[in-house]
């Protein structure tokens, strides 16, 4: 197996008016051909930063960074640019322009490189057939959702023809369920296609669901790697029990809790975490419910679980959220008695 | 007191209004366009960040921007017949219409590329675009909308000082309006040369607005 991306004693450090930011140190990584690479940190842990360096979009301060053989810094501006034709990126912010359609978009990467208008659109047409998008070809990314900007965004990634896929926060706009699709579709894009990924995030659960290796960033510092089943099984790091912890930090907890007037189980099966429908559902309907009691099992990389709530007292509020939880696929069944 | 000779004078008013005001606002956009960029391009979070440059087009633009219209129509009189052969006329007018508002639309254009989502430049630089064609096919593409409403702002301010520059001979609307309304108290001649002014400036801001509207797909 051959190595992709290899980054070696890299530093950078940030030179702000009144001080210094030293956003990584001493970074060794090694990302072979055909792996998914997650590297995970909390807010402001250098993730961003590491990712952009990979592609040079960012400096290093000093140390090496080679794709595909090439010492990136010592290649000239034109050279670093063709190299970037391979490393293709995708963001949280998805990044489209606005102001073109979608099949124009993504023939945006081919344009800038010079390919004939036809041949660009055929391919372009392929790559939405892909990510299942063709019948958006003319829309505006405003007429999208989020999910399907980012398949957009994708496609567009994909039409230089890529080795490597950086993703920087790809999912971290988005539900958990359109999370599970776009990472599903980023799996298949590393089988079929053969497109080393690396993905920045800060959810475990990203990380589990499709990376083969991780590493754990914090503080602008690799504080272990590895591959993703021994870190979860034998973490060594603070950071990494941590993070493993708050990944599934609702297992088995036993709360007593208030009078609430109605209680619900809700059955969680689909490949993604459930906290963040909770999470939505108390932002959108302003209240708060209690989490009585959660439960969450990972069976081969995949959330299951089961979430006891207590709701609100307000009888037609308990039916929109029950209605709510309904609509996102959820199991939804009442509870008597004692929790 | 409206015979067909105050009619031809009105109507080659209008003339001379819209020749002033478009082939201005066209020849300053020569200039300010691409100084508009030059200023996004060198600023601290530009494609290409220069302290020197950008501070001297800085510099420039709000010492220009500072004199008042009809003191710099006045300090370009040499400058002006130097350039046209003569210092009045509707042609001659031209000249510091353009200077007053190169750097207006320079400042202009800079704050519209200022408004592009900076997450998408960075996306055409992971690409491999080149600076040039971020400028031309990102920043002056995902801007446009903002673009045409800031013509269109600058075509009605050049209007209206078009018609300022009637008071020194300038030529259009606003020198009728001088020579009717304060010369000889023709009040009606100059309320419809004011009239006038204001149906111009009405139908060049609606079709500005119409067509940056037209071209926006963000909604
Ligand atoms: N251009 C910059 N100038 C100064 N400091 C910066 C710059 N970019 C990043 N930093 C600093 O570097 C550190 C790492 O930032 P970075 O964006 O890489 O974090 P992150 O892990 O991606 O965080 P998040 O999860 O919030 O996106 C932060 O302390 C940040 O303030
Ligand atoms: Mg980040």
């Amino acid at each position: 197996m051959s190595s992709e991306i290899i980054v070696k004693n890299l530093y950078k450090s940030f030179t702000t008016k009144d001080n210094q930011v030293d956003a990584l140190r001493d970074i060794n990584l090694v990302v072979d051909s055909g792996d998914i690479y997650g590297i995970i940190g909390m807010s402001g842990a250098g993730k961003s930063t590491l990712v952009r360096c990979l592609n040079f979009l960012e400096k290093p301060t000093s140390g090496e960074v080679w794709v595909e053989d090439k010492n990136l810094a010592d290649l000239s501006e034109a050279e670093l640019r063709a190299a970037r034709r391979n490393i293709s990126m995708i963001f949280q912010g998805f990044n489209l322009l606005m102001q073109k359609t979608v099949l124009d978009n993504v023939c945006f990467p081919l344009e800038l490189a010079g390919v004939r208008k036809n041949q660009a659109s055929a391919k372009a047409r392929e790559l939405l057939e892909t990510v299942g998008l063709l019948e958006k070809a003319n829309a505006y990314p405003s007429q999208l959702s989020g999910g399907q900007q980012q398949r957009v965004a994708i496609a567009r990634a994909l039409a230089s023809d890529p080795k490597i896929l950086l993703c920087d926060e790809a999912t971290s706009a988005l539900d958990p369920q359109t999370t599970a699709s776009i990472l599903s579709l980023l799996k298949e894009i590393n089988e079929k296609m053969n497109i080393t990924i690396v993905i920045i995030t800060h959810q475990m659960s990203v990380v589990q669901e499709i990376c083969n290796k991780v590493a754990i960033i914090e503080n602008g510092e690799i504080v272990e790697n590895g591959y993703v089943a021994d870190i979860f099984s034998h973490p060594k790091s603070n950071a990494a029990k941590e993070l493993i912890l708050r990944g599934n930090s609702d297992s088995d907890h036993t709360v007593s809790l208030l009078n609430e007037s109605r209680k619900i189980r809700i059955v969680f099966s689909e490949n993604s975490s459930f906290e963040p429908v909770v999470a939505n559902m108390v932002l959108k309907f302003n209240t708060p419910v209690n989490i009585l009691r959660a439960d969450t099992r990972n069976v081969g990389g995949t959330a299951k679980g089961d979430m006891i709530l207590g709701l609100p007292e307000d009888e037609n509020l308990q039916e929109d959220l029950i209605a709510y939880l309904k609509e996102r696929g959820l199991a939804v069944e009442e509870v008597t008695g004692d929790v | 007191m409206f015979d067909n000779k105050v009619i031809m004078m009105l109507l080659e008013g209008i003339r001379d209004t819209l020749y002033m005001t478009l082939v201005s606002t066209a020849i300053a956009y020569v200039f300010g366009l691409p100084l508009g960029i030059l200023l996004k391009v060198t600023s601290a979070d530009g494609l290409k960040p220069n302290k020197i440059i950008y501070r001297a087009l800085d510099l420039i633009s709000n010492v220009v921007r500072s004199i008042p219209f009809l003191i710099l129509l006045i300090l370009l009189i040499p400058f002006t017949r130097l350039l046209v052969g003569k210092s009045y006329g509707s042609t001659a007018t031209i000249v510091p219409l353009v200077v007053c508002a190169a750097p207006y639309i320079a400042r202009m254009v800079e704050s519209s590329l200022n408004e592009v989502d900076p997450g998408v430049i960075e996306a055409a630089k992971s690409m491999g675009a080149t600076n040039f064609q971020i400028v031309t096919k990102v920043m002056l593409v995902e801007a446009r909308t903002s673009l045409i409403i800031g013509a269109t702002i600058t075509t009605g301010n050049i209007l209206g000082y078009s018609a300022m520059s009637g008071t020194v001979g300038g030529g259009g609307l606003g020198d009728i309006a001088v020579r009717y309304g304060y010369y000889r108290w023709e009040t009606g001649i100059m309320i419809i040369t004011v009239i006038l002014l204001i149906i111009l400036f009405q139908i060049i801001q609606n079709l500005g607005m119409k067509i940056a509207g037209n071209m926006d797909k963000r909604k």
